[in-house]
């Protein structure tokens, strides 16, 4: 038991500790050659920043797995305030990470009935409808009112991350009226526990009115919309945990889908920055996957929070021109 | 003892297949138009080089410009005006980033006439909604003002 504890401690602590230093390495380079004077052209050769960008996202996509958080929420923030890239294209770039997040775990959890297509419809219905207006603001807006609200918000997910309960089996004394209507319900395997469970929501009314809010924050700041989505699902409309993570992970591919469509027609997509962030997220998901398997480390939580405190006062700064 | 009734419904079942088909496709379409693009395979219509440098006039490079005065600088067409553009390297990638982009609303289209066959008329206008919703946002008809 100890012994199996060390081995998986001499395998886990090495991987984060190189993570860690990955991640402070690239961002004091990143912002170092970001304030560099922008008259003057790149001293660094243009190939360095989808390599860099690769290398942030790898280790950004095994932080996000181990911290229970999607992808999209660290890659804004944290490529938004060290590269030199323009927050609208690194806003349409965090959509379609988040995006692409979704559209790879999503069959999984449809065909295992752990996200529910009944919850997910209405829902999504709301949030995509919502996540359009959300990206035509976010795109209208100035850079630095986006940063600042970008950093608020980011402040606003590290409170939510730090306190929030989580119910597995939160009681649902009754359906409403609209749940019962729609039939939103389902019944799944607890292998845990050894049994099936049945379960529906209430308070429906009240949740997609949230998830109007919840779509034009995920459109205005390509953040994916995991951290809001868990919470209302899970603790207000009471819909167990698993099913909740589930269906807030499969939820993300429609609700981004549509905003990001305002982005890419808007010309807010570059190719050099998606497609190193996407591949590097997936990978880094990928080894991300394989550690949690062998632990859990609840320090990585910690240390996911630390990282989002962090890029949400740089963000917060930066738009307040306080930390350029 | 795991039963039917924990299975997914039959709509959810396919609706994940088609998912899981075209975000395979849709991917790897993305990784190889990328390595055309960076190999400089098919001229680009900006050389990948460019983005990082600064133009005449200009305070910053292109790649820290706002959206649409990088567009303007580069003569870049919004909306679905980069399929004109699709045979450029650069342009390219867009064919799998709208793959992917695309992807719901082909599930959503395939599991409608399952939902009109269960009489769910519920879902069955949810998801005309939706369609139609997904269909705006990608017609580049919503533009975006206030520059």
């Amino acid at each position: 038991m100890l012994f199996n504890k060390l081995k998986t401690s001499k395998t886990v602590i090495p991987l984060i500790i190189i993570s860690i230093l990955a991640v402070s390495a690239v961002a004091v380079f990143a912002s170092t050659e970001a304030v560099a004077p922008p008259v003057a052209n790149s001293t660094v050769a243009w190939w360095v920043w989808p390599l860099v960008l690769f290398v942030v996202t790898f280790v950004l996509g095994i932080l996000a797995v181990l911290g229970g958080v999607g992808g999209g929420v660290l890659f804004v923030p944290i490529v938004g305030g060290f590269f030199p890239f323009n927050i609208d294209f690194v806003r349409g770039a965090g959509l379609l990470v988040a995006l692409a997040g979704a559209l790879a775990a999503g069959p999984g959890l449809l065909k295992r009935n752990l996200a529910s297509l009944r919850l997910s419809l209405p829902v999504a219905l709301i949030a995509s409808s919502a996540a359009i207006g959300g990206a035509m603001i976010g795109l209208a807006l100035k850079p630095n009112v986006v940063n600042i609200l970008l950093g608020a918000t980011i402040l606003f997910i590290v409170l939510i991350m730090a306190t929030a309960k989580k119910s597995d089996f939160p009681i649902v004394p009754k359906p409403d009226n609209l749940s019962q209507s729609l039939g939103i319900m389902g019944i799944y395997r607890e292998e845990s526990l050894g049994k099936d469970v049945e379960w529906t929501v209430h308070k429906t009314p009240i949740g997609l009115a949230l998830f109007v809010i919840i779509g034009i924050m995920a459109g205005m700041f390509g953040l994916g919309a995991g951290w809001a989505n868990v919470p209302v699902l899970n603790l207000l409309m009471g819909a167990p945990l698993k099913i909740s993570v589930a269906t807030s992970k499969f939820l993300l591919s429609i609700t981004d889908t549509s905003a990001a469509w305002v982005y890419l027609n808007q010309g807010a997509v570059l190719p050099m920055i998606v497609v190193p962030s996407i591949v590097g997220i997936m990978l880094g998901s990928m080894v991300g996957v394989k550690i949690l398997a062998k632990a859990k480390p609840k320090a990585i939580k910690w240390m996911v929070i630390g990282l989002l405190l962090f890029a949400g006062l740089r963000a917060l700064l930066k738009g307040l021109e306080i930390w350029k | 003892m795991s039963n039917d009734r924990t299975k997914a419904s039959e709509e959810q079942i396919i609706y994940a297949n088609i998912l899981n088909k075209g975000m395979w496709f849709g991917l790897a379409l993305l990784v190889i138009t990328f390595i055309i693009y960076i190999s400089g395979a098919l001229p680009s219509h900006v050389p990948i080089e460019e983005l990082s440098k600064t133009p005449p006039g200009s305070e910053v490079p292109y790649w820290s410009m706002r959206a649409h005065e990088f567009n303007q600088a580069l003569n870049i067409p919004t909306g679905w005006g980069w399929t004109a553009l699709a045979g450029k390297g650069d342009y390219l990638n867009f064919i799998g980033i709208a793959i992917l982009a695309g992807l719901t609303i082909l599930c959503y289209l395939a599991i409608l006439p399952i939902l009109i066959r269960k009489k769910d008329t519920p879902y069955v206008i949810i998801a005309i909604l939706e369609v139609a919703v997904l269909a705006l946002a990608a017609s580049g008809i919503l533009k975006v003002g206030g520059h």
